[in-house]
C-alpha cells in the first residue's frame, strides 16, 4: 500500500492502511473530542436552556463560565465516594465503567472527516471502517444499557431499580424503532458501512430522500439517551436521580459522562446517516477542500451541533413523558408507522432496480398516499364514534331515587378505557 | 330538596364536558417558537454582588440611631422599643445626663443600644414604638457575617454619622433651649459657641 494513498481508494482502504501509531493517535484523539466535546456541551446546555428560560446561566468559572463543568468534575473528583451497605460492591464498581467506555466506543466508526493528511500520512478521521458499521454502534449503545441497568440493580435501593428498569425497558422500545428507522438508510445506501452511507450521500442527504426515517429515528434517539422529554430513568421528580441515585464522587462522574458523549455520539450517528456526514451543504462542495481536507470536521461538528441544540431545545420546551404514553407512543406509533415505511421504501427500491416504468412508481406512490388517507379517516371516524359511545354510556347511569351531591362524571383523557 | 331538581337534568349537564382533543400539530409548535424566541429576550437575572439595584423606598434594612442637627442624639433610653420588640432583639440600658456630659436633650440617652440581628425579624415595630423618632431603618440590607457576635450592633455600629455642622456629643443642649425645642425641631444647628469649640476646626 503506498503511503501516500491512492485517489479511487475507499475509506476503508485508506484507513486500513494506517499504521499502529496512527491508529494510537487518533484514538486519543476521538477520546480528547468526545471529552471537551461533554465538558462544552454541559456548558452550553445550561447556558442555552437558562436563556430559554431568562436566566443567565454559569457565567463565573473563566470566561463566559467555560470552565465550569471543568470546576464542576474537579469538585466531584473530590467528594467522598460513598458505597452503600446493601450495594452488590463488584457491580456497582463495574456498571458506571460500562457506562463511560461503551459509550466512547461507539465513536471509533463515526467519519468526521473526508480524506485528510495526518502527520504526512493520507487517511481518514475515522479510527475503524467495519462493514457492519452502524450494527456496531447499535450494538455498542445497547451493552451501555448494562452500565445503566446494573447501576440500578446493584445499588440495593428502591429508586435506582425503578430507573434502571425503566431505562432498560426505554431502551428495548426505542431501539426498535432507531433500528427499523436505520433500515431504509441500509435499502438506500446499499451498506453498513459508515463511511460508504456517507458516500453514498454525496447528492442526496438520506434526511431528504427518507425524511420519515429521519423524524424517527431524531425520536428514537432522545428516548434512547434518556434526555428529556424522554427521561424517565433519572426522572427527579419521580425517582430522585433514578439509577444514579446512590452514586457519588467519580462514579456519578462517569455516568454523567457517559449522558453526554452518548448525546454526542448519537447526534453523529444522525449527521453521518441522515445528514451528509462530513460533506458540505449543497452548493458549498468547494469548501471540502479547504485546509486540505480538514474542513470537513468543521462540517460534521456544525451539524452535530445542530443536532445537539435539539436536544437542548426539547429540553427546554417538554415536559417529561407519562411512563405508559412513552411506551404507547414508541409501541404503538413509531415502530409501525417505521415498519409501513420501510415497506414502502423497499418497494420502491426493488422497482427501480428492476427497471419498472416510472408511471407504475408513481402509480404505486398514489396507491399509498390514498391507502394513508384512507386508513386517517378510517381512524378519526372510529374515534368520533367511541366518543360518542363513551357519551352515551355516561347518560345511561341510573338515576338514584335519592339525592346525591352534583358530581361531574370525569372522563379520563384517554376516553377509550372507558367500559361500558 | 327543591322540585326543579333532576338527577337527570344534572347528570346530562355534567356530561356537556368541554372537547379534550390533543392541540393540533401546529399549536404545539408554538411551544417550541416560544422557547426559542425567549433565548434573545433580556435576562432577568440581576448579577448581584457587581450589580446592586436600589431597593424599595421604604425597605426594612438595618437600624440607624438618628441624630438632631446639632449633633446630640435622639435616643433617649426610654426602651420603648425594646418592648415593642417581638423577637427580643433589642437591649437598651439608660443612663443619666449630665452638665459634664450631655448625650442627649432632657435627663436620660441610652447608655447601652444593641440590636441583635440573629433575632430581629425586620417587623419595624420597634421604629413606630420610637417617641422621638431616634431609631429609623436604612435601606442596608448586607448583614451577613461570619460570626454570631458580629452581629450584635452596637450603639457606635447603629448611630447615624455625623453630618457637617453636627458636634460629637457629649456636649451641652443648645444655650437657651429645652428638650422640648429639640423635639419640635426648633434647634437647626450647633450654637457659634460650640462651633468654635470643636476640635481641628
Amino acid at each position: 500500500m503506498s503511503r501516500n494513498g491512492g485517489e479511487g481508494m475507499s475509506t476503508s482502504e485508506l484507513i486500513g492502511a494506517d499504521p499502529g501509531w496512527l491508529i494510537l493517535v487518533k484514538g486519543v484523539l476521538i477520546f480528547v473530542i468526545c471529552v471537551v466535546a461533554t465538558l462544552l456541551s454541559i456548558w452550553a446546555e445550561r447556558r442555552i436552556v437558562a436563556r430559554m428560560q431568562v436566566r443567565i446561566g454559569p457565567n463565573r468559572v473563566g470566561k463566559f463560565g467555560l470552565l465550569q463543568s471543568l470546576a464542576d468534575g474537579v469538585k466531584l473528583a473530590l467528594k467522598e465516594d460513598l458505597i452503600p451497605k446493601a450495594a452488590d460492591r463488584i457491580v456497582f464498581v463495574i456498571a458506571p465503567i460500562i457506562s463511560a467506555t461503551t459509550c466512547f466506543m461507539a465513536f471509533a466508526v463515526i467519519p468526521m472527516t473526508g480524506k485528510v493528511s495526518l502527520f504526512g500520512h493520507s487517511t481518514a478521521m475515522q479510527l475503524t471502517d467495519l462493514p457492519v458499521g452502524v450494527l456496531y454502534v447499535l450494538a455498542i449503545a445497547s451493552v451501555g444499557v448494562y452500565g445503566i441497568v446494573l447501576a440500578g440493580w446493584s445499588s440495593g435501593s428502591t429508586y435506582p431499580l425503578l430507573g434502571g428498569l425503566r431505562s432498560s425497558a426505554q431502551v428495548i422500545s426505542y431501539e426498535v424503532a432507531m433500528g427499523l428507522s436505520l433500515v431504509a438508510v441500509f435499502i438506500y445506501a446499499g451498506s453498513m458501512s459508515t463511511s460508504s452511507i456517507v458516500e453514498a450521500q454525496n447528492k442526496w442527504w438520506f434526511g431528504v430522500v427518507l425524511f420519515p426515517s429521519f423524524i424517527i429515528y431524531v425520536i428514537s434517539m432522545v428516548g434512547e439517551t434518556n434526555c428529556a422529554p424522554f427521561d424517565l430513568a433519572e426522572a427527579e421528580g419521580e425517582l430522585v436521580g433514578g439509577f444514579h441515585t446512590e452514586y457519588s464522587s467519580l462514579k456519578f462522574a462517569l455516568f454523567f459522562l457517559a449522558e453526554y458523549v452518548n448525546m454526542v455520539v448519537v447526534s453523529s450517528l444522525a449527521t453521518t446517516l441522515f445528514l451528509g456526514g462530513y460533506h458540505a451543504l449543497p452548493g458549498l462542495g468547494f469548501t471540502e477542500t479547504w485546509l486540505g481536507g480538514w474542513f470537513t470536521m468543521v462540517w460534521f461538528f456544525a451539524k452535530v451541533i445542530l443536532f445537539f441544540f435539539l436536544f437542548v431545545w426539547l429540553r427546554g420546551t417538554l415536559p417529561r413523558l407519562r411512563y405508559d404514553q412513552f411506551m404507547q407512543f414508541g409501541w404503538k406509533v413509531l415502530i409501525p408507522v417505521s415498519l409501513i415505511w420501510i415497506m414502502i421504501v423497499s418497494t420502491l427500491r426493488v422497482m427501480s432496480q428492476q427497471g419498472a416504468p416510472r408511471f407504475v412508481i408513481i402509480a404505486f406512490t398514489f396507491g399509498v398516499l390514498l391507502l394513508v388517507f384512507a386508513g386517517t379517516s378510517l381512524f378519526e371516524r372510529a374515534k368520533e364514534q367511541r366518543k360518542k359511545e363513551d357519551k352515551e354510556s355516561l347518560k345511561a347511569f341510573p338515576a338514584p331515587s335519592f339525592p346525591v351531591p352534583l358530581l361531574t362524571p370525569q372522563l379520563s383523557i384517554g376516553t377509550e378505557e372507558i367500559n361500558d | 330538596m327543591t322540585d326543579d331538581f333532576s338527577i337527570e337534568k344534572a347528570v346530562q349537564q355534567s356530561t356537556q364536558i368541554p372537547e379534550q382533543s390533543p392541540a393540533s400539530f401546529f399549536t404545539q409548535l408554538k411551544g417550541f417558537w416560544l422557547t426559542f424566541a425567549t433565548m434573545f429576550k433580556k435576562v432577568e437575572t440581576i448579577p448581584y454582588p457587581e450589580v446592586k439595584p436600589p431597593v424599595a423606598e421604604r425597605f426594612h434594612g438595618r437600624h440607624q440611631l438618628n441624630r438632631y442637627e446639632d449633633g446630640l442624639e435622639k435616643c433617649i433610653g426610654c426602651e420603648l422599643c425594646a418592648w415593642a420588640c417581638p423577637a427580643d432583639a433589642i437591649l437598651v440600658e439608660a443612663g443619666d445626663n449630665t452638665p459634664d456630659a450631655q448625650f442627649s436633650p432632657g435627663e436620660r440617652y441610652g447608655k447601652v443600644y444593641q440590636i441583635n440581628y440573629l433575632r430581629c425579624i425586620f417587623c419595624g415595630l420597634c421604629i413606630e414604638a420610637c417617641p422621638t423618632r431616634a431609631l429609623t431603618m436604612t435601606n442596608e440590607y448586607e448583614l451577613a457575617d461570619d460570626n454570631r457576635n458580629k452581629l450584635i450592633f452596637d450603639k457606635e455600629d447603629l448611630l447615624a454619622p455625623l453630618r457637617a455642622g453636627m458636634l460629637q456629643p457629649p456636649h451641652p443642649m443648645y444655650p437657651g433651649t429645652t428638650d422640648t425645642s429639640y423635639y419640635k425641631g426648633e434647634v437647626t444647628g450647633t450654637h457659634p459657641s460650640q462651633e468654635v469649640k470643636a476640635p481641628d476646626a
